[in-house]
């Protein structure tokens, strides 16, 4: 365990293996970067740089030599996605990341979902935001287990809150999990949590530019659900022109158009997520030749 | 403000191979970070010098290289260079321009000793 902030973090990692930690379903868990600055590692997540040409004199500074590094800036957060990705696909795991800015309807949309699909399969959320525990309280109240993780001052969540976060959720095998990211149309599009899809929320409030002010975010999302459209006909909102907007960034972008309030264009996104579920369980089946289970 | 954890990467991938090299201090710190890439320069410049304080990388000069936008269109597949993520293609104005570079954010090379 952590000495710091006694996070757990430094003990065993998921890659694919079921996990050996008390559960505290509904638990809050709070992340901090530690006092110290010190990065956690895990010990197979070994780094490499590839060797780089160290040694070489920098001419005329005699201590001085460069250190080749090459190294993406978020490499150790796409290694720990891809740990949380491959968790996921030899579970069977759906898991989507949805974004948007604040007071989209993220949540509601989440509740909503979570109702309309009560006893077809296991659905869990981690909930996001900077403070509170009042959207993972809303989620409990609809039925499904939640656990909130608070950003303090953090903008988004990153892949290693969410690998610590399945950890103590215990997610079951085969079923559907729901990441409502912090409300924020920046930050999150550039860090990859291990999730099936990105999907942002846009809503008929926000205005119909926002996919060109915020390209990054569209860019990132394989589906957007154009949220509020039962307040369409109170707005002046081109609705057709948004969506026109978020396809010059993102031409294979998906639309839904919806209402969390009113149900319109429920169906088809949950067509959509039954899609994903039954394609995350097939894929396992296909790979399921003879193999043991590590437990 | 993702520039926070954007420097805070940087720091553990400079401390990460400062363990392997062996080196005790970073004069010089060279990011390679693409025109197109979700990052503001001067609030990576203000987190940059906040994070490297009392680390091996403390008062490390920062040098940002720009990696010019580069886009491929699908329709015409003409290369061209790109300055945003919502611009047409200047031959046929089609809006399925494939980012082939310029969104990079790297840690390139450190000056150390
Ligand atoms: N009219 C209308 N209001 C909606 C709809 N969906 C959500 N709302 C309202 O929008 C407000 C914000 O909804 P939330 O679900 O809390 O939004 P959120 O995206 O989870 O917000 P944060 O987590 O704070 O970013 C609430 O008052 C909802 O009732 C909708 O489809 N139509
Ligand atoms: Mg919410
Ligand atoms: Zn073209």
């Amino acid at each position: 365990m952590c000495t710091t902030c006694g996070c757990g973090i430094g003990q065993t990692f998921i890659a694919g293996h079921a996990l050996k930690q008390p559960r505290k379903p509904g638990g809050v868990m709070r992340y901090r970067v530690h006092g110290d600055g010190a990065a956690h590692t895990f010990q197979h997540g070994a780094l490499d740089f590839g060797a780089g040409a160290a040694g070489t004199h920098v001419p005329g500074i005699s201590q001085s030599r460069m250190v080749k590094i090459e190294r993406d800036i978020l490499a150790k957060n796409n290694d720990y996605a891809a740990e949380n990705r491959d968790y996921f696909s030899t579970h069977g795991i759906f898991a989507l990341n949805l974004v948007s800015s604040p007071g989209s309807g993220k949540t509601t949309l989440l509740v909503k979902t979570i109702a309309a699909l009560h006893g077809t399969l296991p659905i869990t959320v981690i909930e996001g935001d900077q403070q509170t525990d009042n959207d993972a309280a809303r989620i409990r109240a609809a039925g499904a287990p939640a656990l909130q993780i608070n950003t303090g001052k953090g903008c988004h969540l990153d892949a290693y809150m969410v690998g610590q976060a399945i950890q103590q959720l215990g997610l079951q095998d085969e079923s559907l999990l729901l990441i409502e990211n912090v409300g924020n149309l920046v930050c999150p599009a550039s860090f990859d949590l291990g999730e099936a899809h990105k999907v942002v929320i846009l809503s008929v409030t926000e205005g119909e530019d926002k996919p060109l002010k915020y390209p990054d975010m569209f860019r990132a999302a394989d589906l957007m659900l154009l949220n509020k459209c039962d307040l369409l006909t109170y707005l002046e909102f081109d609705a057709g022109l948004a969506v026109d907007y978020a396809r010059r960034i993102n031409p294979t972008l998906k639309v839904i158009r919806i209402s969390a309030s009113s149900g319109e264009g429920m169906a088809e996104w949950l067509d959509w997520i039954a899609k994903g579920c039954h394609n995350a369980v097939a894929a396992v089946q296909r790979t399921a030749e003879p193999k043991v289970l590590l437990e | 403000m993702h520039e926070m954890s954007l420097a805070e990467s940087v720091l553990q991938i400079i401390e990460d191979t400062a363990r392997k090299q062996g080196y005790t201090r970073v004069k010089k710190v060279w990011l390679e970070i693409g025109q197109l890439a979700c990052v503001e320069q001067e609030s990576l410049r203000f987190c940059f010098d906040v994070v490297m304080r009392d680390s091996v990388a403390h008062q490390a000069r920062l040098e940002i290289i720009e990696m010019a936008g580069q886009g491929h269109c699908a329709k015409c597949l003409i290369e061209m260079p790109i300055a945003a993520l919502y611009e047409a293609c200047p031959k046929c104005g089609s809006y399925e321009i494939q980012v082939t570079g310029g969104d990079e954010m790297r840690v390139k090379e450190l000056e150390v000793e």
